[in-house]
């Protein structure tokens, strides 16, 4: 019964989604945006789920001292902070327990949440963003050798992308006149792009994408049911 | 190890440090080397260019600071052209972060533009949680999605959204997305179920992913893609800004990975013959 | 008399020019919908018109103002408090420069009607039974006992070898779901993967770990790790820690399990599900930790990273056959056969319609792309 309630309420919601998506009629027209606000209140409950958790795993490996466990202590500090920070003083247009506190705006400029968040946070994010191209860097060097014919055209096709998509695509083969402009390294680059890669990358999303039809209905049948924790 | 066998493993701390100082010198002495405007490019200033006079337009901002740095110059350089061809401006986001951002666009276009004004010429209605579902209900009632800005104001005071009830009357959606949810969600819902046109710019990552819709069917207008696209369309509109700047860097740091490639390739050959 | 000729004079006149200024307003149901939406359309080729406001009325006397519209824009999609099967009285009132109103307005009714299929989603609905179909025809032969082959996949061939060598070590292994929610396929597709690798860790004895970056799959790869135990019948080594949130925010949840690749060291590094940017910057440092990467993803962009930094990757299909193949079921793999058919109907479409595109037919054509 604990494995059948699942599946029967799987089986049930998924044939109604799918038939939904050919039926406008009342009641099945609306009935995936209903199930897709559900599915947002449902998700809006389980970060707090979320937020327990992660208080509780970090102040277990406190507790026990486990290997490194000063770095849990940080966490949870920054944790905490933009917590009561929110809480006490609220965001750019949400009035805090303290409500919009104008001494400290006056001070920072901005509430405290928003001033962690635009002078920390935001410079975080984008430093993080920004190893990916020491990353690309490495992997690149590491994955164009040419090694056979395949990874040969594949080396061809980076270097000529590369160049395109900079200046010094622009100005290598600036000189060469109109009538050519096929052979100018920005071209080069887009048709490279536009036809050969987007072949490639059609060709992998719709067998995704039948692959993704294969699924559900593995799940809508009841075949697959690893999803709930074994088969 | 020999020199060669150097060649083929060197540290990837060499790496790092070759590709900072190839990004943060352009940066500082600026090359200016030409760019050259690709057609995905061109495609999306047209279809801004050929939009009537007063004809209201979406701009969704679906991204967030770690992306800035290469999608910001579109929407300023967008929002610029916009404003130049007097159109109205509706700006939402589908990501929180892009509220803000959409602010700080505007901050740095309007000193261009002192006539423009909030609520007639543009509006930021703010962030809505959901991606394709906001989409889809903001094209069966648009003010019911939005029933306020992001400052809290009901939109029926702005004369913008006047008789704006979904996306019947907008002239096109520019979509500036990092990813999901984002341009794909926009093609989807308002190209695809509404006919209206499509455009958008995204992070040079993204582009072989949303290359696909830019095709006959015109499911997206044309595509802005990373910085080398904002750099193309501030050349356009002729506003060298951030993105032009930032295409030395770009430009330097790629020549450097093709010179290691080079490099490794050249230790592999002669390492693989010795063997 | 002379007034009466007066009269007749003028509204001959009037008649004519309304007649040569071609103006026409009508209204109709907007087809494919659950009747909540009606299409208003007008022509008006007279010059002295500046400005027009659509009214509605459910009982044909008391209009309210529901749009003004441009001219230019010639219709309107009424989708406000519409319902099905009421009749609605719209006019037009047009306007001239100062204000005034031209001539009388013009009226119109319709009914508003909810339909019972999509036509425009005709073509969908014949590759979804044929895909179906293909799918579940094989399901069935392979429940008959027909057998099936399937082409090795070198990636999840490579799982028990990995949990072997991570036991060896004595080194854990970590697995990412990806960064997107459990309403996307590839996220599911991740946790069934999991639930395999789960089995292997627990009778390995070797310990797994999960971070999550959303509430809903935490839950979830929780319940899967634990039955997965309760299955391998080594309840007692679950630990309810080792599956774990970190954060909704995508670099924060990179800079997170970037950390523990490289304090903890695992053998091996699963990442099976959605992600986007963060997939090289999670693959380069596993890499660098030396551990043996698994990925696997259905993101077009982010495929070439996992192949350049990982030593498997399942490309697009792979991951959602992953499970599947892994359970070695016949109703599964027929599944999976059935997707290959599916394929070839893809494909036979195609060149179909290459070729009628050639010769200028352009019926094909038209079918898959009506909207």
């Amino acid at each position: 019964m604990r494995r059948q309630i699942p599946l029967f309420i799987t089986f049930f919601i998924g044939t109604i989604i799918l038939v939904s998506e050919f039926i406008p009629h009342k009641p099945f027209g609306n009935i995936s945006t209903t199930l897709g606000g559900w599915f947002l209140i449902i998700s809006g409950f389980a970060i707090i789920l979320g937020q327990l958790n992660l208080f509780k795993v970090n102040l277990t490996k406190i507790s026990r001292k486990a290997p490194n466990w000063q770095y849990y202590i940080i966490s949870l500090v920054c944790f905490l902070i933009m917590l009561v920070c929110g809480i006490l003083w609220g965001t750019l247009r949400q009035p805090g327990l303290l409500y919009n506190s104008e001494g400290l705006v006056a001070f920072f400029g901005l509430k405290p949440f928003d001033y962690i968040f635009k002078y920390l946070f935001e410079n975080l994010s984008a430093t993080m963003f920004s190893l990916l191209a020491f990353f690309m860097a490495s992997a690149s060097y590491r994955a164009f050798r040419a090694r056979n014919a395949e990874s040969t055209l594949l080396l061809v096709a980076a270097v000529l992308v590369m160049l395109g998509r900079t200046t010094i695509g622009s100005t290598l083969t600036g000189w060469i006149p109109d009538s050519l402009t096929y052979l100018h390294l920005p071209n080069i680059a887009n048709f490279i792009m536009e036809y050969l890669n987007t072949a490639g990358q059609r060709a992998i999303m719709i067998c995704a994408g039948l692959g993704v039809i294969g699924s559900s209905l593995r799940i809508i049948l009841g075949i697959e049911r690893s999803y709930l924790g074994g088969r | 190890m020999s020199l060669f066998q150097k060649l083929i493993h060197i540290d990837r701390r060499i790496i790092f440090i070759l590709i900072f100082f190839g990004t943060a010198v352009p940066l500082l002495l600026v090359l200016n080397l030409p760019v050259e405007v690709t057609k995905n490019v061109k495609n999306v200033y047209k279809m801004v260019e050929e939009t009537p006079e007063g004809s209201p337009v979406i701009i969704s901002f679906d991204y967030d600071p770690s992306t800035k740095p290469e999608i910001q110059p579109m929407a300023v350089a967008i929002i610029q052209q916009s404003l130049r061809n007097k159109l109205k401006l509706i700006c939402i986001a589908l990501w929180p972060m892009g509220v803000q951002l959409c602010n700080e666009a505007f901050e740095q276009v309007l000193p261009l533009f002192p006539e423009v004004k909030y609520g007639i010429d543009y509006v930021n209605l703010g962030y809505k949680a959901g991606g394709m579902v906001t989409i889809n209900h903001m094209a069966k009632d648009l003010p019911s999605t939005f029933p306020t800005d992001a400052g809290g104001i009901p939109i029926d005071e702005f004369p913008i959204m006047k008789g704006i009830n979904n996306f019947s009357k907008i002239g096109f959606v520019v979509g500036l997305s990092a990813g999901d949810p984002g341009l794909k969600q926009w093609v989807m819902v308002v190209h695809d179920a509404y006919g209206r046109p499509v455009a958008g710019g995204s992070t040079a990552v993204q582009v072989p992913y949303l290359l696909p819709y830019v095709n006959e069917q015109q499911q997206l207008t044309g595509l802005v893609g990373g910085l080398k696209g904002a750099a193309e369309y501030e050349k356009l509109i002729n506003q060298p800004g951030f993105a032009t700047k930032g295409m030395d860097a770009q430009s330097v740091a790629h020549l450097i990975i093709i010179l290691l490639i080079v490099i490794g390739n050249v230790g592999f050959f002669i390492t693989k013959r010795t063997k | 008399m002379k007034i009466f000729y007066l009269f007749f004079i003028y509204f001959f006149i009037c008649a004519y020019c309304l007649l040569a200024q071609e103006i026409s307003f009508t209204a109709e149901d907007n087809p494919n919908d659950d009747g909540t939406g009606i299409i208003l359309m007008w022509k008006i080729e007279e010059e002295n018109v500046e400005k027009i406001i659509i009214e509605r009325s459910s009982d044909g006397t008391n209009f309210i103002e529901i749009a003004n519209p441009m001219i230019s824009d010639e219709q309107y999609l009424d989708v406000q408090d519409i319902k099905p099967n009421i009749k609605y009285f719209y006019q037009l009132n047009l306007y001239n420069r100062n204000g005034e109103e031209i001539i009388s307005p013009l009226q119109t009714t319709v009914f508003a009607k909810a339909e019972w299929f999509n036509s425009n989603r005709y073509p969908l609905f014949l590759m979804t039974v044929l895909l179906a179909f293909a799918i579940i025809y094989y399901i069935v032969s392979a429940r008959k006992g027909k057998h099936l082959f399937i082409r090795r996949i070198s990636g999840l061939e490579t799982i028990e070898e990995a949990v072997g060598r991570a036991t060896e070590l004595g080194k854990p292994l970590l697995f990412v779901p990806g960064i997107l929610d459990l309403d996307d396929m590839q996220t599911l597709a991740g946790l069934n993967i999991l639930s395999h690798l789960a089995q292997k860790v627990a009778q390995y004895e070797s310990t797994l770990y999960v971070p999550v970056c959303r509430s809903m799959v935490l839950s979830t790869a929780k319940e899967i790790v634990k039955e997965s135990y309760l299955k391998a019948g080594r309840p007692d080594a679950f630990n309810p820690d080792s599956v774990f949130y970190l954060t909704d925010d995508q670099f924060g949840y990179v800079a997170g399990v970037d950390g523990i690749i490289m304090r903890e060291k695992p053998a091996a590094n699963f990442y099976l599900g959605a992600f986007y940017a963060e997939s090289l910057i999670l693959a380069e440092t596993g890499f660098e930790s030396g551990a043996i990467q698994i990925a696997g993803t259905a993101m077009p962009s982010q495929i070439p990273f996992f192949v350049a930094a990982c030593d498997y990757t399942l490309i697009g299909e792979e991951l959602f056959a992953a499970s599947a193949y892994l359970s070695n079921e016949p109703a599964q793999l027929g599944s999976l056969k059935g997707q290959d058919v599916g394929k070839a109907i893809i494909i036979i479409t195609f060149l179909a319609g290459i070729v009628l595109e050639m010769f200028g037919i352009h019926f094909l054509k038209e079918f898959f792309t009506m909207h």
